[in-house]
């Protein structure tokens, strides 16, 4: 399968990026890893008349501590996320999740902007993100501007990012002492995406879940926060009952899509299961 | 659409080429080099019969554009014996039988390759892990493993001989 014809453009700078998407409108898309944009043009899901790489970008690339914000380039691959001590000092979610993500070859391409920016509610970073209270910058003709995890995501393929915008960074909070985190992915082999999915960021007092942020993947036209759930838990032990309800308050927002991975029942049960083991396994993980 | 002009060095040797925008490294290998060790499965990138290394790194390249590799390094599984010698992984292939059919096989030596210069003592479950991207319909895999194992041993004790 080859992709239909168009131009390519090759810009050295987020600025000269966001000129071509200027003067190309809504001809254009970025191409980032590629990973799902080229394989949705050979099925011509997709047919820009214009692609505009930015992997020869290198101020989106690199990740950096700023205080005690982590800034993750947009174009930074699963690999180097994998790979990176600061994270692994820092958010150790964000490389331990990215091992579940495709493949290692996927991993040398696929960016954590990328996965962000596609809008797939299948991807994992959004959800990620939500639960480490990430936010985006977002860099279009007037500037930047920082939003929210929590607000980015409309719908399947639809965020707050603007046709002339380019994410530029994903700003992570450092973990403080103490905290656990999980990400729980059921999925059917390497290389698919989540049947369901749920990340976990969590600090406990004695034996009493003290913070809480629970999101899910790929359970909705959009990953989810489960607000609800986080209630349900928060303030309380991880007993049976309460786990129960937490994943009972995250399954009643589950609005899932049915394919080849299962159907809506089994996919908002599998969202539960994936909330209950990613509360426990992140709850063991604080100190 | 207008062709871009590349320059690519491929298994050490440079190409010059016009090529057009949307053809993919896989294409511009087997087509305009005749490079046809790498093959074309799934073309979704999960298959991994595709994979050579692009600056030193696995990639599946039936999802990666040949202007994207303009300036950059190229390796196939047509460079992986050298001066009429097997590669180590090569040669673990034959002795452990780690391919019936042989179509994966290109795919899986170049990642085997990689894989082993990134983590040159692996467990098996490592190994297995590593090589996630690349699927085999013949094998069951367990001879792939065991090749790639005798490869380590064969890297490691070469290794230690050099030193």
């Amino acid at each position: 399968m080859i992709p239909p014809r168009f131009e390519y453009h090759a810009p050295r700078s987020v600025g000269e990026a966001i000129a071509l998407l200027g003067q190309l409108g809504s001809e254009a898309k970025l191409l980032a890893g590629g990973h799902s944009l080229l394989p949705m043009m050979k099925l011509r899901f997709a047919e820009p008349a214009h692609l505009i790489d930015i992997n020869r970008i290198p101020e989106l690339r690199g990740i950096r501590l700023e205080g005690q914000t982590l800034v993750i380039g947009a174009m930074t691959t699963e690999n180097e996320l994998i790979n990176s001590a600061l994270l692994q000092a820092h958010v150790p979610l964000l490389p331990e999740a990215a091992q579940m993500i495709a493949d290692p070859q996927v991993r040398n391409r696929g960016t954590i902007g990328g996965d962000i920016a596609h809008g797939d509610p299948g991807n994992d970073h959004p959800a990620l993100s939500i639960a480490l209270n990430a936010s985006f910058v977002l860099e279009g003709p007037k500037g930047r501007r920082t939003v929210a995890a929590d607000d980015f995501f409309l719908g399947t393929y639809m965020t707050l990012l603007e046709e002339n915008e380019v994410l530029c960074e994903i700003h992570v909070p450092a973990f403080a002492a103490g905290t656990g985190s999980a990400y729980e992915k059921l999925k059917r082999k390497t290389g698919d995406w989540a049947t369901a999915g749920c990340a976990v960021v969590m600090r406990r007092q004695g034996g009493v879940v003290s913070e809480v942020r629970i999101a899910l993947t790929n359970v909705a036209p959009t990953a989810l926060r489960a607000e609800a759930a986080e209630q349900a838990i928060l303030g309380k032990e991880l007993s049976v009952a309460n786990l129960q309800a937490a994943a009972d308050a995250a399954t009643a927002i589950c609005d899932p899509a049915e394919d080849l991975r299962g159907d809506i029942e089994y996919k908002t049960a599998m969202a539960g299961q994936m909330v209950k083991r990613a509360l426990v396994k992140a709850f063991g993980r604080c100190a | 659409m207008a062709k871009k002009l590349i320059s690519v060095t491929v298994n050490g040797r440079v190409h010059e080429k016009a090529v057009e925008p949307r053809t993919l490294l896989i294409h511009f290998l087997r087509e305009e080099l005749n490079l046809t060790g790498a093959h074309i499965g799934c073309e979704t990138s999960h298959c991994g019969v595709c994979t050579v290394d692009v600056d030193g790194q696995s990639v599946k390249s039936c999802t990666l554009l040949a202007v994207q590799c303009d300036g950059g390094q190229v390796d196939t599984v047509e460079g992986l014996a050298q001066g009429g010698v097997l590669h180590a992984v090569q040669e673990g292939f034959y002795k452990e039988h780690g391919l019936q059919c042989g179509f994966c096989t290109p795919g899986m030596l170049m990642r085997a390759a990689r894989f082993l210069q990134e983590n040159p003592n692996p467990s098996e479950d490592e190994i297995r892990m590593g090589m996630s991207g690349n699927l085999c319909r013949c094998t069951g895999y367990q001879n792939i493993i065991k090749s790639i194992q005798y490869a380590a041993k064969k890297l490691q004790e070469s290794a230690t001989a050099a030193a």
